[in-house]
């Protein structure tokens, strides 16, 4: 449902086209990574560290090296000393020297056939020193704690990281005067949260396929969210020239930051550079738990005081994040929580303050929400606690606080376009919240209703977009965006089309490739649509340009009297003949001027920080993006006897700038919504001391059809002034407010707080003996 | 080293002799040896259901499913349902519904959603649900999938 009818549609941008792919996914014909096949092709499997923290002493690989098939096997030793990583380069191609997690890929070889490679892979004898391990943050700080990085103090850091011990990062940012604000709350509330650890599962577990060519040079497929990235951390872990390796994508099975930052293509590249064959490597399932990433387990102090209308003066927040044994992007992902802890709220005394600690499990890293979902399920229960002991309409509590027009973000971004307040209006209406019909109570079941309310960035860094004029007046769209099946092509495609005023059919999209596309950093921070959409409207009018120029020739009518009129064609204002695509980018590439190309680039440039207004100390990004905003609704029913909790309707609202494909916002919307419920209600990656112990979809449970409510998915239309068509993101936001929707239902239920992820039966039965004792 | 085996299968209606190890599971040889790839490996455990297939009449995990145990019988993968009228109605659901994200669980559901349509015509939204609910999807939410399977359905009933 969009409720911005008045915006008229175009030729392309508003529709819900249907994805440009679907066809080939509803046939079984799309190709995904374990679908590629080279010939002479070599099976890749891995060896596993036994233990989560030991020195490597000795590898013997003879027997292994003798077993049928083997063709090639790749040890620490084989792999250069440098390091790659996003924020902290503090990871090799392969464990080497040491492990850091048990589990993290210590050995692999390459093999004939994947049974071979599987059944010669646990001859590979490797010696350790056994370490001990840390498991937790805490146990990280203590004086005397193991050393995972004992080398930190020299790795290359992009940031003041303040690293120090296991401590991989901190972070403090604030505003106004915390300590002081406090004498002048009428109402404090303040709690400590804690959040399980989340699996990505996308549906596709992660590989890769590489090749080498005879003169040494690499191309190398793989299940991923920025081929750009591949390309990064393959070649600064493997002292590679960037130009010698060649990254593309097949179509990827679901990305939700697990596929950003590398996985196992630079060891796949190791193993396909020693035997000189083409080698593919995919991950089991379990090795798809046990060796990616994760979402971070986080530890949140939270404490917010408000006047006595519910007004909030002031917020402080502490978070204690568990890094696992590698930095990848647990700085980025801390920091950005921080930046999110207040919430979308104008409070005038503010601080966020952060410590990151490097621990014996794998690492953890970016995942859809990026920790803003951990904050918000802490910073959303105090708002609806405030509203309850103050006695004021959780919706009504949180009128008063939102940010307005003019205000900025904590610590200073610019907002532009701000819908949150139609958020509200449009859940209010939809879910007949005046009339909650709670009441109606089954014997042996409590209702409750939960909202929360979210803001999300999208932006950062750089990206560029191509986009060509063929011989015939159609078009090539060259973006190097990987979509991971979320639709950007066919967004972008929409861009472009509708700047270009053709049909949609007229554009075709090239898949992403570092040989031929513009640099794109990723699929990752909601930030295709804004950002690369950006890039693609800029290049296409650069096309338009050229043409105006040509028609202005081929018509002799001066540029400013011409128009361009849909379908592919100029002509003179008011005129009945008019010129094709065709016959223009004809005479471009045989006659005059050279082929029309148009190309456009840029890097978000907008400061995250103003120094006159917070104080800020490691700051992972100084210029990170545009705002988009949420309001998220959940009706739930709880089990007495069982204290399971079913979510039996669902309603959100997101301002998304401009719905280029309204469909396609609204499945944003509703994947987020049951990837954010699994995550509030059952998902948690349980450790049995360093050993994962539930790394299978039988023993971690995702939501299914039959879990999933029905999701009323409703879209506002704030227009960002800078994005394309005033398009911003859409896809993280959707997840961020759900599990303290969730928890503010639960907490409608039961007496008091929701102190931690997941509400299980077993939490939420608790709290429901406890009803029982005081009553 | 495992021993390699003859298996002849009936496979979308055409009979074919395959060599495979004698452990190989109806998957292994389904993409491995035959080039049918529309059925995907997402956990090998049976739980998700991206690789499900019919035998005779019943859609099954073909990554649990040993070759041998396929003999003589009929499979069908969606490849094989090229002509079909109800998988095409489901096919067109799916593209314009939205249910179709990064497309690696939409091969197993297709298959499902046709056994569905075939044992119960007239099936409601919460029974399409209940049908659907051993094949995982991360991305849609599943809302426009069940949408799908109710508008494909409404389509081809007598």
């Amino acid at each position: 449902m969009s409720l911005d009818l008045d915006i008229p549609d175009g030729i392309a941008v508003g529709l819900s086209i249907p994805k440009l792919e679907n066809r080939e996914k509803v046939t079984g014909r799309a190709e995904f990574i374990d679908d590629l096949y080279r010939s002479g092709m070599l099976h890749a499997a891995i060896l596993g560290s036994p233990y989560p923290h030991a020195r490597i002493l000795s590898y013997d690989v003879a027997e292994a090296l003798e077993a049928p098939g083997v063709v090639g096997v790749l040890t620490g030793d084989d792999v250069p000393a440098s390091r790659m990583g996003a924020f902290i380069k503090d990871e090799h191609a392969l464990a080497k020297g040491k492990v850091l997690y048990l589990g993290e890929p210590v050995a692999a070889l390459a093999a004939e056939t994947l049974e071979q490679a599987r059944a010669a892979v646990n001859l590979i004898r490797v010696k350790y020193e056994e370490l001990p391990a840390v498991l937790s943050p805490e146990e990280g700080l203590v004086d005397d704690a193991p050393i995972l990085h004992e080398h930190l103090d020299d790795y290359l850091k992009v940031f003041d990281t303040g690293s120090k011990g296991n401590l991989c990062s901190r972070t403090e940012l604030s505003e106004g005067d915390v300590d002081t604000a406090w004498d002048a709350c009428a109402l404090i509330v303040e709690d400590e949260f804690t959040t399980a650890p989340q699996a990505h599962v996308a549906m596709e577990p992660c590989g890769a396929l590489a090749d080498v060519d005879a003169q040494g040079r690499v191309t190398l497929w793989s299940s991923n969210q920025s081929v750009f990235r591949v390309q990064a951390n393959v070649c600064e872990s493997l002292d590679l020239p960037m130009s010698k390796l060649r990254s593309l994508t097949p179509r990827v099975g679901g990305g939700f930051g697990n596929k950003m930052e590398s996985h196992i293509q630079p060891l796949t590249v190791a193993l396909a550079l020693k035997t000189g064959r083409p080698v593919k490597c995919i991950l089991t399932r379990e090795e798809d738990f046990e060796i990616v990433r994760a979402r971070h387990p986080f530890k949140i102090r939270m404490k917010t005081g408000v006047d006595s209308q519910g007004k909030i003066l002031a917020r402080d927040c502490e978070v204690l994040v568990d890094c696992g044994a590698f930095a990848d992007d647990s700085p980025g992902v801390m920091g950005y929580a921080l930046l999110m802890a207040g919430g979308p709220y104008r409070i005038p005394n503010m601080r966020a303050r952060g410590q990151l600690v490097y621990t014996n499990k794998l690492r953890f890293g970016a995942y859809r929400g990026f920790g803003n979902p951990q904050v918000t399920f802490a910073g959303e229960q105090q708002i609806d606690q405030i509203a309850r002991q103050l006695n004021i309409d959780p919706i009504e509590i949180r009128r008063r606080n939102i940010l307005k027009e003019g205000d900025r973000w904590f610590a200073g971004p610019k907002i532009a376009s701000n819908g949150l307040g139609r958020c509200i209006d449009a859940i209010e209406e939809a879910s007949s919240w005046a009339s909650c019909p709670s009441s109606k109570m089954p014997l042996g079941k409590r209702r409750g209703r939960g909202l929360a309310l979210t803001a999300h960035i999208s932006g950062l860094l750089g990206t560029g977009a191509i986009v060509r004029m063929l011989e015939d007046g159609t078009i090539s769209l060259n973006t190097g965006a990987t979509d991971i099946g979320q639709g950007s092509d066919t967004v972008l495609a929409q861009i472009c089309a509708e700047t270009l005023k053709i049909p949609i059919n007229m554009v075709s999209v090239s898949s992403p490739d570092t040989d031929g596309s513009p640099y794109n950093w990723g699929t990752t921070a909601s930030r295709v649509t804004y950002t690369t959409g950006r890039a693609v409207a800029g290049a296409a009018r650069e096309v338009v340009r050229q043409i105006m120029e040509h028609a202005s020739e081929i018509l002799d009518v001066p540029i400013e009297y011409l128009e361009l009129r849909n379908g592919g064609r100029v002509a003179a204002k008011g005129a009945n003949e008019d010129l094709p695509f065709a016959a223009i980018s004809g005479r471009a590439h045989w006659a005059k001027g050279g082929p029309i190309v148009g190309s456009h680039t840029l890097v978000f440039e907008e400061p995250t920080h103003d120094p006159k207004r917070a104080i800020a100390l490691g700051l992972p990004f100084p210029r990170i993006g545009v705002f988009s905003f949420a309001a998220t609704l959940v009706d739930i029913e709880i089990d007495e006897v069982t204290g399971q909790t079913q979510v039996t309707e669902a309603w959100s609202a997101m301002d998304v700038g401009r719905a280029i494909n309204p469909r396609l916002v609204e499945v944003q919307i509703e994947g987020g919504f049951v990837q954010g419920m699994g995550f509030a209600l059952y998902e948690e990656m349980i450790w049995d001391g360093a050993r994962l112990a539930n790394p299978s979809l039988m023993d971690y449970k995702i939501p299914t059809s039959a879990d999933a409510p029905p999701i009323h998915s409703i879209i506002i239309e704030d227009p960002e002034p800078d994005g394309p068509f005033g398009a911003k993101g859409a896809g993280e936001i959707g997840l961020n407010a759900v599990p303290a929707s969730i928890a503010n239902a639960v907490n409608a239920c039961c007496y008091g707080v929701s102190k931690a992820l997941p509400l299980s039966s077993e939490r939420v039965l608790a709290r429901i003996l406890e009803d029982e004792d005081a009553s | 080293m495992s021993k390699k085996q003859v298996f002849t299968l009936a496979l979308n209606g055409k009979e074919v002799e395959v060599l495979a190890p004698s452990g190989a599971t109806l998957l292994d040889v389904l993409r491995d040896k035959l080039s049918l790839r529309a059925a995907k490996r997402g956990c090998n455990q049976g739980v998700c259901g991206a690789c499900t297939v019919m035998i005779d009449d019943v859609p099954v995990r073909s990554c649990l499913t040993m070759a041998g145990a396929c003999e003589g019988r009929c499979i069908t993968t969606l490849e094989g349902y090229a002509d079909d009228t109800v998988m095409r109605e489901l096919q067109e659901a799916m593209i314009a519904s939205g249910g179709v994200q990064c497309g690696f669980c939409t091969s197993g559901v297709l298959i499902t959603a046709r056994n569905l349509i075939a044992e119960n015509p007239i099936a409601r939204n919460d029974e399409i649900r209940s049908a659907l609910s051993g094949n995982l999807c991360r991305c849609t939410g599943y809302v426009r999938i069940v949408e799908a399977v109710a508008k494909a359905a409404k389509e081809v009933a007598p």
